[in-house]
Order: C-alpha cells, then sequence, then structure tokens
C-alpha cells in the first residue's frame, strides 16, 4: 500500500491559503472577495490531493500494480471542483463589473436592515424635535422616508418643504 | 442486457435531471423565440412532474437505484429516489411549472420581448434540474455538483436585468452561498480522508467505525454547510436581505425550494451518515432561535415582501425541530411540514407578487382596500396566509400539531421548551400575516390604485397552488401515512444501505457487465 500519512507540505500551503482567502472573503471591495474566494476555493482544492494520499503510478489495471496507484477519485473531484471555481469567479467578476458600473465602485454596500434602523433613529429624533413645530405632512414624509427601501443612494432624497436641520440627522445616521 | 424492463423502474430516476438539462440547451438554442422557449419549458417540467410523480408511487415499495453509466455503487454514482426523495420531488416539480406559467404570463403581460427573458427560461430549467439533481443523489459529491448546479442557476436569477438594487442583493447572497460552497467542499475532503467513500450508502456503512472526535467535526462542518443554505438562525441574516428584491416568481421559488433543499440535505445526513443524533440538543436550540428571531424579524416588518421573507426564516425552524427530535413521529411531522411549507410558502410570494401589481407597491402604508377592489387576490391571500400561521383544519395546522406531539412524546425540558417556542412563534406569526391583512385589505387606499385587470395567467397559477396547498389538506391523512413510511425507512438506514449496496457483485463496485471486463483485466 501506497503512504496515506498527509503531506506536510501540502497541509502547510492549504493553510495558508485558506487563511489569505477568508482574510480577503472579509474585505469590503468585491473585487477582493472574488480573490478571496479563489485562494480560499484553491485551498480547499489542495486539501483534496492531502486526502487522496501520496502520489503513485497511473491508476490503470495492467500498467500499475494495484499497491502502487494514486487515488484517482480526489483528482476527478478536484478536477470537477475547479471546472465549477472557475464559473463562479467568472460570475462575480461580472457582478462586480456591474456594480463598478452602477455606482463607479464595487464596494458591497451596507445591510438593509443596519441602514434602516439607523435612518429610523435619526428620524424618529426628527420628528420628535419637529411634531409640533411643523405638523402632520412633515411627519407622513418623514415615515415614508424612513420606510424608503429602493434608495441605495447614500443620502435619502429630502422632501422640498422640509427643514434642512430635519434631514441632518439622518444622513448623518448612514456614514459608517 | 439492458433491456426495458416496465416493472423495474429505475430508468425514470435521471428523468427529472435530464429532461430539464436538454430543454435548458434547446431553450437557449432558442432564444430569439420567446413563445417557443416557453413551450419546451413547460412541456419539459410536465414530463418531470409525470416521472415524479411515477417514481413516488413506484418508490413507495423500496428504493430504486440507477447506477449512472453502469458502474455500480461504491465506484460508480448512483441516483436513489426513496420516499423521501420522490415526495419532495414531486412536491418541487408541481411547485415549478405552476411558477413557471405564473413567470410566462407575467413576461407576456409585461411585454417584454428583450433579453432578461431570453435567458430567464434556460437558468430556470437549469434551476430545476440542480434541484431534482440533489433530492435524487445518493452520493455526497454528486450533492454537491446538484447544489452548485442550482446555485449557480439562482445566481443569475437574482440578479436578472441586473438594477442596482438586485446587484447589492445578489453580493450578499452569492458570497454566503460561495462561502457555504466552500466549507462544504472541505467536509467532503475530510470525509473523504477519513472514510475513502464519498458514496452515501458507503459513508452509512463506515462512518460509525470511524473516531468520534472526527465524526463530530464531520457531522459540524455538513451541518454548516446546509445550515447556511436553509438559513438556520444564526446563519439566515443573508435571507431576508436578498429574497425580497428579485422578481416575484424568482422569489417564490426560492423561497419554496432552495432553503427546502438545506433542509433535505440536513435530513439525508442526519439520518443516514449520523443516526447517533450526537448533536440534537444543539440542533433544537438552533431551532428555538430560528423560529423566534425569524418570526420577530417578520412581526417588525412594514414590507409585505420582507415580512414574509422572515415567516420563511422562522417556519425553517420548525422543520428543524422535528430532525432534532430525531425520533420516528419527528421525522415524520418535518417531512410532512416541509411538503406543506413548499407549497404554502410560494403561494404566498406568488399571491405577494399580485399585491404588488395590483396596489402598485409592496409597503404597508402605501397599500389598502384591496379586498373591495379585487376579492379574488383577498381570498388566494387569505388562504395560504392561515395556513401558515397554522389555523385548523389547514394542513398548517396539522404539521405543527404532530410537531408538537412528536416534541411532547420526547417529554425532555428542551423539547417542552421548543414545543412553547412554536406555539408562540404560530401566535405571532399570525399576528404578523393578520397585520398585513388589515393593512393591505381593509384600510382605506392611502391612494387609490389605477383600475386594472390581474392576468389570468398570473392568478390561475397562484390558485392552482393554493388549491394544492388545500388538498394537501383534504388528503393529510394518507400523505401522513406516507410521511411516516418515508420517516421509518430514514430510521432505519440499513434499508437504504443495502438497496444501493446488495452484497454479491455489486459491493465489490462493479456492475455485472463491468465485472467481466474487470476480471479479465485482473489476470492479463
Amino acid at each position: 500500500m501506497i503512504d496515506t500519512s498527509p503531506n506536510l507540505v501540502l497541509v502547510a500551503v492549504v493553510v495558508v491559503l485558506v487563511t489569505a482567502g477568508v482574510y480577503l472573503l472579509l474585505e469590503r471591495s468585491l473585487s477582493r472577495v472574488l480573490l478571496g474566494v479563489i485562494i480560499l476555493g484553491n485551498g480547499v482544492n489542495l486539501l483534496f490531493l492531502v486526502a487522496g494520499g501520496a502520489a503513485g503510478g497511473a491508476p490503470i489495471i495492467g500498467q500499475t500494480p494495484e499497491g502502487q496507484m494514486s487515488d484517482p477519485l480526489p483528482q476527478a473531484m478536484v478536477l470537477t471542483a475547479i471546472v465549477i471555481t472557475l464559473g463562479m469567479t467568472a460570475f462575480l467578476l461580472a457582478m462586480a463589473y456591474r456594480s463598478w458600473q452602477l455606482n463607479g465602485h464595487d464596494e458591497v454596500q451596507d445591510d438593509l436592515e443596519d441602514r434602516r434602523i439607523a435612518r429610523r433613529a435619526a428620524a424618529d429624533l426628527a420628528a420628535f424635535e419637529d411634531s409640533d413645530a411643523v405638523g402632520a405632512t412633515n411627519l407622513d414624509e418623514d415615515a415614508a422616508e424612513v420606510r424608503d427601501e429602493t434608495g441605495s443612494d447614500d443620502e435619502p432624497p429630502v422632501p422640498a418643504d422640509t427643514p434642512a436641520d430635519a434631514s441632518a440627522p439622518a444622513t448623518g445616521g448612514d456614514a459608517r | 442486457m439492458n433491456v426495458v424492463d416496465l416493472s423495474d423502474l429505475s430508468w425514470v430516476v435521471p428523468l427529472p435531471v435530464v429532461l430539464p438539462l436538454f430543454a435548458a440547451g434547446l431553450a437557449l438554442a432558442l432564444w430569439r423565440h420567446g413563445r417557443a422557449q416557453g413551450v419546451i419549458s413547460v412541456v419539459a417540467l410536465s414530463l418531470v412532474l409525470i416521472s415524479s410523480v411515477t417514481l413516488l408511487i413506484a418508490a413507495d415499495s423500496g428504493p430504486l437505484v440507477l447506477d449512472v453509466g453502469g458502474w455500480a455503487a461504491p465506484v460508480g454514482i448512483d441516483l436513489v429516489a426513496d420516499r423521501l426523495s420522490t415526495l419532495m420531488l414531486t412536491v418541487s416539480s408541481a411547485v415549478t411549472l405552476c411558477v413557471l406559467i405564473y413567470s410566462i404570463a407575467q413576461g407576456v403581460e409585461d411585454g417584454d420581448a428583450e433579453t432578461p427573458i431570453a435567458i430567464f427560461h434556460p437558468t430556470y430549467l437549469i434551476l430545476t434540474a440542480g434541484v431534482s439533481n440533489a433530492f435524487l443523489s445518493g452520493d455526497l459529491f454528486n450533492l454537491y455538483v446538484g447544489f452548485e448546479i442550482l446555485l449557480a442557476a439562482s445566481y443569475v436569477l437574482i440578479t436578472l436585468g441586473g438594477t442596482g438594487e438586485r446587484i447589492r442583493a445578489g453580493t450578499i447572497y452569492v458570497v454566503v452561498s460561495l462561502l457555504s460552497s466552500v466549507i462544504f467542499l472541505l467536509a467532503i475532503a475530510l470525509v473523504y480522508s477519513a472514510t475513502g467513500t464519498v458514496n452515501l450508502a458507503q459513508l452509512g456503512e463506515r462512518l460509525p467505525d470511524v473516531d468520534p472526535g472526527i465524526q463530530l467535526v464531520l457531522q459540524l462542518l455538513l451541518l454548516l454547510a446546509f445550515g447556511i443554505k436553509a438559513a438556520i438562525f444564526p446563519l439566515s441574516a443573508w435571507l431576508p436581505d436578498s429574497y425580497p428584491t428579485a422578481p416575484a416568481p424568482v422569489t417564490a421559488v426560492f423561497a419554496g425550494l432552495l432553503t427546502k433543499v438545506g433542509v433535505y440535505a440536513i435530513i439525508r445526513t442526519q439520518t443516514l451518515l449520523f443516526p447517533d443524533g450526537r448533536l440534537d440538543d444543539l440542533l433544537m436550540w438552533a431551532a428555538l432561535a430560528t423560529m423566534l428571531v425569524g418570526v420577530l424579524g417578520a412581526v417588525a416588518q412594514n414590507d409585505i415582501k420582507r415580512l414574509v421573507s422572515f415567516t420563511l426564516v422562522s417556519h425553517i425552524g420548525y422543520m428543524i425541530f422535528g430532525i432534532a427530535l430525531s425520533s420516528e413521529a419527528g421525522l415524520a411531522a418535518a417531512v410532512f411540514y416541509v411538503t406543506h411549507h413548499i407549497t404554502v410558502q410560494t403561494a404566498l410570494f406568488l399571491v405577494v407578487g399580485l399585491i404588488e401589481r395590483r396596489g402598485g407597491s409592496t409597503s404597508l402604508d402605501k397599500l389598502g382596500g384591496l379586498a373591495k377592489i379585487a376579492p379574488v387576490l383577498a381570498i388566494l391571500f387569505f388562504v395560504p396566509a392561515m395556513n401558515l400561521a397554522g389555523i385548523p383544519p389547514l394542513s398548517g395546522f396539522l404539521g405543527k400539531a404532530g410537531l408538537l406531539q412528536a416534541g411532547v412524546a420526547q417529554g425532555t425540558p428542551l423539547s417542552y421548551a421548543l414545543v412553547g417556542g412554536a406555539v408562540v412563534t404560530s401566535l405571532l406569526t399570525l399576528y404578523a400575516i393578520v397585520k398585513a391583512w388589515n393593512k393591505a385589505f381593509w384600510q382605506t387606499a392611502p391612494d387609490e390604485p389605477a383600475p386594472m385587470r390581474l392576468p389570468r395567467g398570473m392568478v390561475g397559477p397562484a390558485a392552482a397552488l393554493v388549491g394544492f396547498g388545500l388538498a394537501l389538506t383534504v388528503l393529510a391523512g394518507p400523505l401522513m401515512s406516507f410521511t411516516e413510511r418515508a420517516a421509518a425507512t430514514l430510521r432505519d438506514p440499513g434499508q437504504y444501505i443495502s438497496a444501493v449496496l446488495p452484497d454479491g457483485g455489486r459491493g465489490a463496485g462493479l456492475s455485472d457487465d463491468v465485472a467481466e471486463d474487470a476480471g479479465a483485466g485482473d489476470n492479463p
């Protein structure tokens, strides 16, 4: 039988790749996330080679004695995984490009819920301060602004007759 | 040698995977002809539905196994259709067909023969093929491939059209899904190095001999990978943020099916690979947190699409609860609940799409008065909504009652806590749903939406799905006894293993015909 104990060098490379991949995955820029996915995927692919044990002869009956063959299955799985990673990379690239087309950058945007909470807190404050002075229409507009989920821009549209100070904290709340 | 034998239906097993793939290729080639694409898709998915029902009937008398390429089990890849997978397959193909007709009608109504539609049909068919492959796979790596097929298609569908909002939501969805795929792949590599196989049946034989510590690592990794896909708290935050932005039919099919594929994978691996149930307590806690956090999220929402997305998360908790009980009754109720939930959740999302169309918004503050102007829509919303909340006598109630019964039968403090949590979640779901119902249908409309007729092609499939949900209620008796039989099979992995790896020639990994060649090769 061939040696099945893990190859330490390979394991070390896997560790480095996975670490770097996870680090990049936590970045905000989509192109770095993309690099992270590639590196992480390659790290896991290498792990399959570790799983296959040491290299032996070509796994063809009649060419290599049975005990000295390489394990062909992990290689087949790695090939499949590489092809899948390639497809995903292409898709992520396209998405990063589209994001750059639309926004001029490829940064992953804020979580919708986070932003809503920040905006709601700010708008609550504004509504509380202005409710006596300004009247019901502005309250409604504030509320409408809070519920505005479609806007991907950082600054919510300011209603025409809202006092400037009412919208100031709302935009301030979005700053990350 | 391989004469088609009508009594042996294993040749039907690959059809749900192969047919949509062929149809996808055909539809892509005909990208200029929207109408032809529609016909191809509908025909393909109808055939898938027919073959799924055939399999459902055939698999009730024992699992069907097909060795792909004539290579038998441990060496070749096999597709296995047992009671659980055929039930999932049947429900999913019925649901995908309804959603397809709905989306065709929507496309016709909007009059867009433009680019997004050209890729919609092929992508949708590939999604179906991926889902079927995941359900039928008897091999861990093939399960991964099935997941990747359906995920790749879902990436395209969720970013369809490439608007800013969809790219934002798509980024979250894609990155989270990619991470879960990498974790799944990592788990497969470790499983392979621990056992030397990725065949599920053989894993079921070999894993019990593996060191318990390593088993635990493998189990946790697999649960982590599937937990992200199934949106179990704390791995669920991506779902309500990304699903609602997609077009209504896409959201509907994602909500109905994709999370359930994760749940299916959990059921399969927990029962077949790790039947000792060491992580049941962890799953129980996760189920409790999923239910409560999800439903509290739903209560806080003011947008009907997001509200329904949050209820989706919370109801995943019920299924995990049933799995974590790891008793026959619990599993049977969980499988029943999955069946019920696929139909009801998809129907709800389709109806929400209709509400958005009729009322011009999904925000509960801008909607109103729909009960008067669209009474049919009100009925279509009311029935699945009450079904989701678990009002007797609908199937949601029956599923929940089954789960609660199984939980009480377990009798541990934790299972009682879960029973309590499930009841609270059910009530809070009712609260959230009634809030949406009151605001969208009964409050005076802030501004009257323009009068319009809802297209019949969209109302029809939505109504069909609502009716399907009601049929599940009427047929709850036979369905429950079917899921009980399915659970009995699941609780006895030996049955699955011996179906895939019967002794003799197949046990050695070679089909009869291949065995002769290999025998010749051994003695040159």
